[in-house]
């Protein structure tokens, strides 16, 4: 199945998979916030974080490199705004900004790589975060892959009748494709919209709730918060 | 015997004016099983979406004897199911069973009966193994059975479906006319496929051009050569 990156690892096995998503959020976020929240120069406190972050990619059973592939996606994005400490001369900025945005985005490969999409979304629609960006993402969700089917038709499509050889051509084509997407785009939401309509939809989609925390997960985030708070207070 | 649905002097013109359907007088019996054919842009599509208020033309319409008004649409909606001819449309949540569920949650059915309803669904349709799956990875013809999940789940008196048998291969195609075969709603089944309509259908409504040409028995109408010809069928 080519449309699995999304999800996949998300669904192997490991005690991290299984932690309540709505516990698993709020220990993430908590744990970045810890992590800006350190002073600059205290290295060996980001030591023991990447550790425990290690610890819990261990607990989820996701291979490293699929970790390591993903985050190095961000780093370009972190170096980018870690420059301008550069420019203005300032290393230790530089290096704050670089080791913090690093660790922090570590966490989030973790929290939503161990997580089923769908799950993640329910939890964030739980833990109330607003309901219109919750539906938005979901139909991201569901329909990117549609959308991006339809772009490869269209492209094999135009592949198979171009004999033009000429470059200006080619990108007028695609032009073309990518107007005659975003059409298509819109008449499906259209249509979505009568099906959801259909089917009693107004103005509110509600989805069952079937999350129920347990001893495991309050131990979870527990443990977790507990190792953080001795790095951050009593170590350094 | 009941009338299910009830269409009289039914007009309806598109946003830009093009006529879509004149004067069409319909009425279906509660439990029958009515084929709708003819021709591409005949309008079949444009009147199963009259069925349950999604488009209003200038008319009478009633299913079970309730007028389509805005007061009935809960209510008329939760009887009528609308199963839409891409599955892609028809699927719009993250996972199965929250398609599944979207209907009865909107119902506002308990949990409880919620839980039940979707997983009755997804028995009937054979596909109870797919319940936490995610649409995009179901392959096309499981995805046409969960979009019939996703209405039976509502238990809805009246199904109106929208070429349920179109780009299945003949496997699933047979298995799809056997899982009709045995649901005993009133439908009605806008359909090309001339042969689902000879084995599920009693009756046959010959729709082009907007207006209905004929309505007869399935037999009558489909041995009927000329007709079928006249209407590029």
């Amino acid at each position: 199945m080519r449309h699995s990156f999304i999800d996949a690892h998300s669904n192997i096995e490991s005690i991290l998979r299984y932690i309540d998503p709505r516990i698993k959020i709020i220990t993430f976020i908590l744990f970045i916030l810890f992590i800006i929240l350190t002073p600059a120069n205290s290295l060996g406190a980001f030591g023991l974080y990447l550790v425990i972050i290690l610890a819990l990619a261990l607990l989820s059973k996701i291979p490293f490199y699929f970790i390591l592939k993903k985050s190095l996606t961000v780093i370009p994005f972190v170096l980018m705004i870690a420059l301008f400490a550069i420019v203005s001369k300032d290393t230790d900025k530089f290096l704050n900004i670089f080791i913090k945005a690093y660790l922090a985005v570590l966490c989030m490969i973790l929290l939503v790589s161990s997580t089923p999409f769908a799950v993640l979304l329910k939890a964030l629609e739980r833990l109330r975060f607003p309901k219109l960006m919750v539906m938005i993402i979901s139909f991201m969700y569901r329909y990117i892959f549609v959308i991006e089917d339809e772009l490869d038709k269209m492209k094999m499509a135009k592949e198979s009748r171009s004999c033009a050889r000429s470059k200006w051509l080619e990108n007028k084509a695609l032009a073309n494709i990518l107007g005659v997407l975003f059409i298509r785009s819109y008449e499906r939401a259209e249509a979505v919209y009568l099906a959801m309509c259909s089917r009693g939809f107004d103005g509110e989609i509600r989805t069952l709730d079937d999350f129920k925390i347990e001893l495991k997960d309050l131990a979870f985030i527990v443990c977790v918060l507990v190792s953080l708070a001795l790095i951050r207070f009593v170590f350094i | 015997m009941d009338k299910a649905i009830e269409i009289r002097n039914l007009n309806y013109s598109y946003p830009d004016g093009t006529a879509a359907l004149c004067d069409i007088n319909l009425d279906v019996f509660a439990g029958e099983c009515v084929g709708l054919i003819g021709p591409n842009g005949a309008g079949k599509s444009t009147l199963l979406l009259h069925l349950n208020g999604i488009l209003r033309g200038d008319s009478q319409v009633k299913v079970l004897d309730l007028a389509i008004k805005d007061k009935n649409l809960p209510v008329i909606r939760s009887k009528v199911g609308l199963v839409f001819q891409d599955p892609d449309n028809q699927l719009f949540m993250p996972t199965v069973y929250d398609d599944v569920a979207f209907g009865p949650i909107n119902m506002r059915l308990s949990k409880d009966e919620v839980d039940l309803s979707v997983k009755r669904a997804l028995v009937e349709v054979d596909m109870s193994s797919a319940i936490k799956r995610s649409p995009q990875h179901l392959s096309f013809g499981e995805k046409k059975r969960i979009s019939l999940a996703t209405v039976l789940s509502m238990k809805p008196e009246i199904l109106a479906l929208d070429e349920p048998s179109s780009n299945l291969d003949p496997k699933h195609r047979r298995e799809l006319i056997s899982l009709l075969q045995t649901l005993k709603q009133t439908k009605i089944i806008a359909t090309h496929d001339l042969q689902l309509v000879l084995e599920i259908c009693s009756r046959v409504v010959l729709l082009d051009k907007g207006s209905i040409i004929c309505d007869g028995k399935t037999r009558d109408v489909l041995s009927n050569k000329k007709l079928l010809d006249d209407h590029s069928l």
